[in-house]
């Protein structure tokens, strides 16, 4: 057991790393030195501004955003006893992305800012409420991914819907946006949007190791442990509604992060469902901000959306998932 | 017969296996979907609004009729424009719906007069037009739809340059019978240009076209034109933006422009994700100028000179700053 | 008593499974529940258990959750082990109800183990063992779990014969050191041969209930199984074997 405690010391200092990185890569060509002495001292004219307002911001978000699909990924993964659960293929964050849609479109945000993340709360609330109807945890991966495929094409129709029907000359480009997200040109008002709710949303998940650890038993048998199914179900649609919800109200929906990074961290904490908790998270940050930092790189004047690159890594690995399983069986 | 207690099956020990069947799942399934429908239908903002031009460069221009036109339907709010300026009012049948709306047409009150159309074959070719103006940029299925019917259709490009809109101005002069009437709307046009343009600048100051979507605009634009005319250097052009094109907001912050231009009054703007980088912080702290309305240069009309004063205005004041 | 059920009825849809059962179980006592396919005996664990609603009282489901879980331990039919983690981690399971409680969790995990012959698995990933092997692990967990009561749902089906054995050992030794355990069994030879007291369970109440010897009569085993049988006390204990059913299938 001596594997942990040294994964998550790792696993912190590479997700300091790519912050760090997130931080000195970017389309202005800042001097790596000059860079960080305007965000430390805030000597230096636009690259004070550059890097207190424009690169901190955007690499908080990656850090964070990143850190609560990995968890919400995980949790999901260990409540409904599915490794192919995440919240992009199961229609969470496509049903967040419609409710911060119609936050934008119905003016609420305008008057209201909470508005935002509260109604793609709302929305990953209530598509995460209708998977598990659907497909709870004795329901099969098949069902799953069935319902997951459901909700999904229906919140992004219902999106482009609200997004066509609006009086908006931008509904191309947002509709790419919501669906495959960008943490470009966000401001620290969206990371004061989001992070109360993540941060609560982490909280909630991080009190549910203990039962995700007894679910591996089956329900029966995690209920009769002492663990109370209703309260581990509550805390859970409300912990990823949150981390989901506030993720997608400022980035939109970026995917596969929660598929991957608690596969990539399953061997190393041996498959412990708590255990995979932090260090599904870090890793979950440290995707999110590499391929934000690789948006930059790769092109900077393009606007390359996030989801993009999670789903050029994500995807074939989700098929790779698929082939296992359906070997297994 | 055997007396067996426990094997009989009895309707109860079956139902005790029971589980919801599927069709009771689809039920539910499809009870929440109905709910979550009604909820977002009842939620969308009710205004219906498809955009009716496409971007596809089409155009061959016709033979201009020896005889003025005496039905002339636009499909396209430039050309609605343009058309206002131009025909008798009797000459026109139909004008774009867009052409009375105020945020976007500069003669709403006037186009308000006439019957809307949304630019589909079908409705065009129902108001039996002796000739059909239209954008380069129209859907070129429409466009071929409407030769295929057999009627004349005029194309004309969007103008993204003041000779541009001056030849525009001339061919739909002469395609509506009334080339008199264009000649001097160009002199009239000419006269007013080179008030605004005297004397020449002092100093061009360096200012950026910003929109949403960190959205600048280049040169090669009806914008960038203006903004040229008005006495300004544009900062998109010196990273290689000539039409336009993403500008991330930090390198609009590195590059310091004197001024960021953004417009005012577009359709729609205000309640888009997509106007988030303009309220972003990093925004306020540069000398900020929202003195043009958008409908003053989304066409290429003699109301571009508008714009121009606005911009002359403006590059006046930080001259005396 | 461990466990006292009153009048106690599992209804599930408009049907009750388990009706007016009463019974009590003491410490020392290692009680077969018996009876054919569908007589309602997981339905009458699981109800007893509060995993079902149920009417009527029972002891153990009118306890808080936290106290239930140190007063009784359950082992489910379905053995379901979602995910690799390793045999021991798996045994550590049952620990959860005495978390933070300053035992020794340790200890108790290695007795398990010990108990169901895995020390040498402990580390090996639990979905990598074999069916009877996983079976065995399910087992230590629940023993993990200490509490004076175990109830287990066909605990032994898939097992090979000496593991049968030894776990009914198991349970047995249980009883002798002064807890109990209530397994819902089929064999009932195995049954006869290591339990203390057989409860017969038909169409949801209880039809026998007492000594092994007792309870096995040709009557009760024609009229509930529709069998016929070998019963013997020897010198190795009592033999059990039954012998055909008493109307051919049809």
């Amino acid at each position: 057991m001596t594997r942990p405690p040294r994964l998550i010391p790792a696993l912190l200092a590479l997700v300091a790393c790519l912050f760090a990185a997130s931080l000195l890569v970017g389309p202005a060509g800042i001097p790596p030195g000059r860079g960080l002495m305007a965000l430390l001292t805030g000597q230096g004219g636009a690259e004070v501004l550059v890097m207190r307002e424009i690169r901190l911001p955007r690499a908080i978000l990656g850090l964070a955003i990143g850190a609560a699909l990995g968890l919400a990924g995980a949790a999901m993964q260990g409540f409904l006893r599915n490794p192919l659960a995440e919240p992009g293929l199961i229609g969470t964050s496509a049903a967040a992305a419609l409710g911060a849609v119609l936050a934008i479109h119905s003016g609420l945000y305008a008057g209201f800012a909470l508005a935002l993340p509260l109604m793609a709360l709302a929305g990953a609330g209530l598509s995460v409420g209708v998977i598990l109807a659907l497909a709870g945890p004795r329901g099969t991966a098949l069902s799953l991914i069935l319902a997951g495929i459901a909700v999904s094409s229906l919140a992004g129709a219902l999106t482009s819907l609200v997004l066509n029907l609006a009086p908006n000359p931008y509904a191309a480009s947002e509709i790419v946006f919501w669906m495959m997200g960008s943490l470009a040109d966000r401001s620290m008002l969206h990371v004061a949007l989001a992070l109360p709710f993540l941060a609560a949303g982490a909280a909630l998940i991080g009190t549910t190791g203990r039962g995700l650890d007894a679910l591996t038993l089956g329900e029966d048998a995690a209920a009769s442990l002492g663990i109370s199914l209703t309260r581990l179900r509550l805390k859970l649609v409300l912990g990823v509604a949150a981390l989901v919800g506030a993720s997608v109200a400022v980035a939109g929906a970026v995917g596969f992060v929660g598929l991957v990074a608690p596969h990539l961290m399953r061997g190393a904490v041996g498959a412990r469902p708590s255990r995979l908790l932090p260090a599904a998270a870090l890793t979950g940050a440290a995707i999110l901000l590499a391929a934000d930092i690789a948006t930059r790189v790769v092109a900077p004047e393009r606007d390359l959306k996030l989801g993009v690159l999670t789903a050029l890594v994500g995807a074939p690995f989700f098929l790779h998932l698929v082939r296992r399983m359906a070997r297994e069986a | 017969m055997a007396p067996l207690i426990g094997r009989s099956m009895s309707a109860c020990a079956a139902a005790s296996d029971l589980r919801p069947s599927g069709a009771a799942l689809a039920r539910k399934a499809a009870a929440a979907l109905a709910v979550v429908l009604a909820v977002v239908l009842a939620l969308a903002p009710a205004a219906a609004r498809p955009d009716s031009v496409t971007e596809t460069p089409a155009g061959s221009r016709a033979e201009t009729p020896a005889v003025a036109p005496a039905r002339v339907v636009s499909m396209n709010l430039c050309t609605d424009q343009l058309a206002l300026l131009l025909a008798d009012p009797a000459q026109i049948v139909s004008l774009s719906w867009m052409a009375s709306d105020p945020s976007a047409s500069v003669m709403a009150d006037r186009a308000a007069a006439y019957p809307a159309n949304r630019g589909r074959a079908e409705e065009i070719y129902l108001l039996r037009p002796d000739l059909v103006l239209a954008s380069t940029f129209s859907s070129p299925a429409t466009l071929s739809m409407l030769a295929r019917l057999g009627l004349h259709v005029e194309t004309y490009p969007p103008g993204a340059t003041m000779g541009e809109l001056r030849a525009a101005i001339t061919a739909m002069g002469a395609a509506l019978g009334h080339p008199q009437r264009a000649a001097e709307l160009l002199a009239a046009f000419d006269a007013r240009l080179a008030a605004l343009t005297t004397p020449p600048p002092a100093r061009r100051p360096r200012a950026a076209l910003y929109a949403e979507n960190s959205y600048a605009s280049g040169a090669r634009t009806l914008e960038g034109q203006v903004l040229e005319a008005a006495g300004f250097d544009n900062i998109a052009t010196a990273h290689g933006l000539d039409f336009g094109g993403r500008m991330p907001l930090e390198v609009l912050v590195m590059s310091a422009p004197e001024v960021v231009i953004t417009e005012t009054g577009r359709p729609g703007a205000r309640a888009a994700r997509a106007q988030a980088v303009l309220s972003h912080p990093a925004l306020a702290a540069l000398r900020r100028a929202d003195v043009v309305a958008h409908r003053d240069w989304i066409c290429a009309t003699p109301a571009v000179l508008d714009a121009i004063a606005a911009l002359t205005d403006l590059r006046r004041r930080m001259e005396s700053e | 008593m461990l466990l006292t059920l009153e009048n106690f009825t599992v209804t599930r849809g408009p049907c009750p499974v388990v009706e007016g059962v009463s019974l009590a179980i003491a410490p020392g006592e290692c009680v077969g529940l018996i009876g054919p396919n569908g007589a309602g005996k997981t339905s009458l664990l699981r109800g007893a258990l509060g995993l079902l609603p149920a009417s009527g009282h029972s002891s153990l489901a009118a306890m808080p959750p936290s106290a239930r879980a140190r007063a009784a331990a359950w082992l489910p039919q379905s053995r379901e082990i979602a995910w690799g983690i390793s045999v021991a981690h798996l045994v550590r399971l049952g620990r959860i109800p005495h978390q933070g409680r300053g035992l020794d969790d340790a200890g108790a995990v290695e007795r398990a183990l010990a108990r169901m012959g895995l020390t040498a698995f402990r580390d090996r990933a639990a979905t990598r063992l074999s069916g009877g092997e996983q079976a065995r692990a399910l087992i230590a967990r629940a023993l993990a779990q200490e509490a004076p009561l175990l109830l287990a749902d066909e605990p032994i089906a898939g097992l090979d014969p000496a593991a049968q054995i030894a776990t009914m050992r198991v349970f047995a030794s249980l009883a002798a050191e002064g807890g109990a355990v209530v397994a819902a069994l089929h064999d009932l030879g195995l049954a006869a041969r290591h339990c203390t007291r057989l409860i017969v369970l038909a169409r949801g109440r209880p039809v026998a209930d007492g000594a092994p010897r007792a309870v096995l009569t040709p009557g009760l085993l024609g009229a509930v199984f529709g069998i016929r049988a070998y019963l013997e006390e020897t010198a190795e204990g009592l033999v059990f074997q039954p012998l055909d059913t008493l109307e051919p299938q049809g």
